[in-house]
């Protein structure tokens, strides 16, 4: 059994807001082949399982997990699905490894969401049947809701939330993976098109197509394939309350008690100290300071203001979306935490370009499934 | 390599029915407080929640894991949902396996729910969703056709009988009698009842296949620490295997799943089995269909190629047989809540183990048995190997 687990190698494809000349089987393909490439391995000879991330009314197909295979190599080998985030397809590599079942795990997520006509009305599917869906509740809707109540308890202002797009999207355009690199000022964000208030159009992140494959192996495996393996330290993962009734709004319980999984097996007592930069969820931009007040980086209510003050910054004092996050590079769906876990990856080998953060060695990932749910997972990546 | 072991302390189940009034939520939490009481324990023990259900599409709710997570107890809990389709009953528990086996978790509920009564009027019809969009769907395929395709390879292959066949849902249905959660128990049941039976798509008849139906099944997973604290009688996950084929099923010869002899050879080579027939003692095969528990037990190395059928014909399979097969009454005689109906094969193989199965306990002190599940495209094969 290896205590340790490592991503050896990571592959990517796509990362455009629409990609006609290619199926999702060919994105799988693509980035597939880079990540056995970069690991140096060959999936049919060295891979003793693959775990994948998707779901059903995304993929327009009822048991997804059937067109898995061919592309990744898979046919006839351990296969199977996780209805998560990328991150939970990461935690399923890390326990299988941990287990002793295997000792070579590949995971892949992928998005094709320019093959959806109707985004609004599958997410709207996911609401409780009985009690919310005869409302007719947007999606960003019940976004909105959330940010309202958020800037309320918390002290939070439209113009800080304002202020992480600005910040992203800059990011973004250093980021030659990301799709949405703009220049904005602080007024185009706040008063742009309107969403769900307080929720500005620009504060949502659009979607791009994309597929991440990624290489896990067991500490031994990891050693003898290469000098610059990336540590999985620590990896965590709750859910709290499905139904919008029962729920806490302003505050994220579920992603403290995922932090905490992660912190406590990363032996990581002071994130703000420990962590040399982070990847959070900015799927709409009060996610992020959100996030970031759950996750135990500030006390509830100081992100807005530590970001003002520009510590959230690619150059400050605790950079979080170096990569432009979601709003700058795109939402992958399901597929974000692999985004995540793979910019964090290039910045940890010190390959991530123009937007390299100087000397990380620690990096903080983490990842919400969207609305309504209240799904969190955290990782903690060393060098 | 020292794994670390894994032990089903406790079992539920809803009864199978046609209809259920509960919702999905309400059907796993019913399961999941039955296992739990079942080893006294409460939710406060739970350190994570595994969840297994099939389409989205037969409740209609998009993330029904995630819907459903409170309904299994998931309430700031780490909690996942797998999937492999048809076999997803018994990956589930594979899933609760690696959470406990990694070390991350001591105590792990594993829940599995079905509800597929929501889809109007027939969920037959949210399997054409299943199919390749641009090469199958556009053909409108059904899966009663597909499997009337394998079953008449199968037949054609070894030249079997239908009569013979039907003694496999003869069997499970009288079975399922002795079974307070079935929903087509029936002591009385002939071959020339089978035989009967409305056609669907020849060779398939109407009781040579399982009947749809709502439920949920849990199981409570523990490390060995805790395992031999809480319980005199452990049931301990000795292998685990699974294995999917390539999505192309038209180019694969329907004869023989090879998928689950792949699956198979993985959980024995973990549970150290070198002849399963000698050293199994109840096989809980998947069945939604008669000739599927034939062609199943083939791929678990039960029975040579083409010749499963003789463990029926000789009397091998029955309760009191020297390899009693779906004691429980299987998915054709207990009913196909598709992911509850898996995990239900496990807690069967749990109850016999332990003594405590009843009517249906098999005599002689069973220690070993096997659990299998099938799914996707006639793809993928799931194997549990449990003993005491």
């Amino acid at each position: 059994m290896s205590e340790q687990v490592a991503i050896v190698g990571v592959g990517w494809s796509g990362f455009r807001p629409k990609t006609p000349n290619l199926s999702y089987k060919e994105l799988m393909y693509e980035a597939a082949v880079r990540a056995y490439a970069d690991a140096g391995i060959d999936p049919r000879r060295d891979v003793d399982s693959f775990v994948t991330v998707a779901e059903d009314f995304i993929e327009g197909t009822s048991i997804f997990d059937e067109y898995v295979p061919d592309q990744l190599g898979a046919a006839l080998k351990p296969v199977h699905t996780i209805t998560g985030d990328g991150l939970h397809g990461l935690a399923t590599g890390v326990m299988l490894i941990r287990s002793g079942i295997a000792r070579i795990v590949v995971v892949e997520g992928h998005s094709k969401a320019s093959n959806i006509l109707t985004p609004d009305t599958i997410t709207a599917y996911a609401q409780d049947p009985v009690l919310n869906r005869p409302l007719r509740l947007n999606t960003h809707f019940v976004a909105g809701m959330e940010m309202h109540r958020y800037l309320y308890e918390s002290g939070t202002t439209r113009e800080q939330c304002a202020a992480v797009v600005v910040k992203n999207r800059r990011n973004a355009l250093r980021n030659p993976l990301a799709s949405y690199g703009a220049d904005l000022s602080l007024d185009e964000v706040l008063f742009g098109p309107p969403l769900a208030w307080p929720l500005g159009k620009r504060e949502l992140a659009p979607t791009v197509d994309g597929a991440i494959v990624i290489v896990l192996a067991a500490q031994d495996v990891a050693q003898a394939l290469r000098e610059d393996a990336i540590w999985i330290r620590g990896i965590g993962w709750c859910n709290d309350s499905p139904s919008l009734e029962s729920r806490e709004w302003g505050n994220l319980p579920y992603l403290q008690e995922a932090a905490q999984m992660a912190y406590a097996q990363a032996g990581l007592r002071d994130p703000w100290n420990e962590i040399d930069l982070a990847e959070v969820d900015d799927t709409y931009a009060y996610k992020e300071l959100q996030s970031l007040e759950a996750l135990g980086v500030c006390g509830y209510g100081e992100a807005g203001s530590l970001l003002a003050a520009g510590a959230f910054d690619l150059d400050g004092e605790f950079p979080v979306n170096p990569s432009g996050g979601s709003l700058g590079v795109g939402h992958m769906l399901d597929a974000t935490g692999l985004m995540r876990a793979l910019e964090a990856v290039l910045q940890l080998r010190g390959e991530a370009g123009a937007h390299q953060v100087e000397g990380a060695e620690v990096a903080l990932v983490q990842s919400w499934r969207g609305v309504p749910t209240t799904s969190g997972a955290v990782a903690i990546l060393t060098n | 390599m020292g794994m670390r072991k894994v032990a089903v302390i406790g079992a539920g189940m809803t009864r199978f029915v046609r209809r259920a009034l509960e919702t999905p939520k309400e059907l796993s939490w019913e399961a999941a407080r039955m296992a739990l009481e079942s080893c006294e324990l409460t939710m406060d023990d739970v350190d994570a929640v595994c969840f297994g259900t099939a389409p989205d599409a037969f409740d209609g709710i998009h993330m029904n894991g995630e819907y459903a997570s409170d309904g299994a107890g998931a309430w700031r809990k780490p909690f996942m949902r797998s999937y492999v389709g048809g076999g997803t009953g018994v990956f589930v528990p594979i899933q609760g396996w690696y959470h406990v086996a990694s070390g991350l978790f001591d105590v792990v509920l594993v829940v599995a729910e079905e509800k597929m009564s929501s889809y109007y009027p027939h969920p037959q019809a949210a399997f054409l969703t299943i199919f390749d969009h641009t090469t199958e769907r556009a053909l409108g395929p059904n899966l009663l056709w597909i499997f009337a395709l394998e079953m008449n390879r199968y037949m054609s292959t070894y030249g079997l009988k239908k009569e013979d066949i039907a003694r496999v849902a003869v069997l499970h249905k009288r079975n399922a009698a002795a079974h307070p959660c079935a929903l087509l128990g029936d002591p009385k049941i002939t071959v020339e009842d089978v035989l009967n039976s409305d056609v669907l798509a020849w060779p398939v008849q109407r009781l040579d296949v399982s009947p749809i139906s709502d439920g949920a099944v849990a199981i409570v997973l523990a490390a060995e620490h805790v395992a031999k604290r809480l319980t005199d009688k452990p049931v301990w996950i000795e292998g685990v295997g699974w294995h999917l084929d390539t999505a192309y099923w038209t180019n694969r010869d329907l004869v023989y799943p090879r998928y689950v002899e792949y699956a198979a050879r993985m959980a024995y080579e973990m549970a150290g089995i070198k002849e399963p027939r000698k050293e199994i003692h109840i096989a809980e095969p998947y069945d939604p269909f008669d000739y599927k528990a034939l062609h199943h037990l083939e791929g678990l190395q039960l029975a040579p190629r083409g010749r499963a059928i003789e463990l029926y014909l000789d009397g091998t399979a029955e309760r009191d047989g020297d390899l009693p097969i779906c004691p429980s009454g299987g998915l054709l005689g207990v009913g196909n809540p598709i992911a509850a109906a898996g995990l239900m094969k496990i807690a069967e193989l749990f109850w016999q183990l332990r003594g405590e199965a009843g009517e249906r306990q098999v005599p002689g002190n069973p220690r070993r048995g096997v659990a299998q599940a099938w799914g996707d495209l006639m793809q993928v094969g799931t194997v549990v190997v449990m003993g005491r």
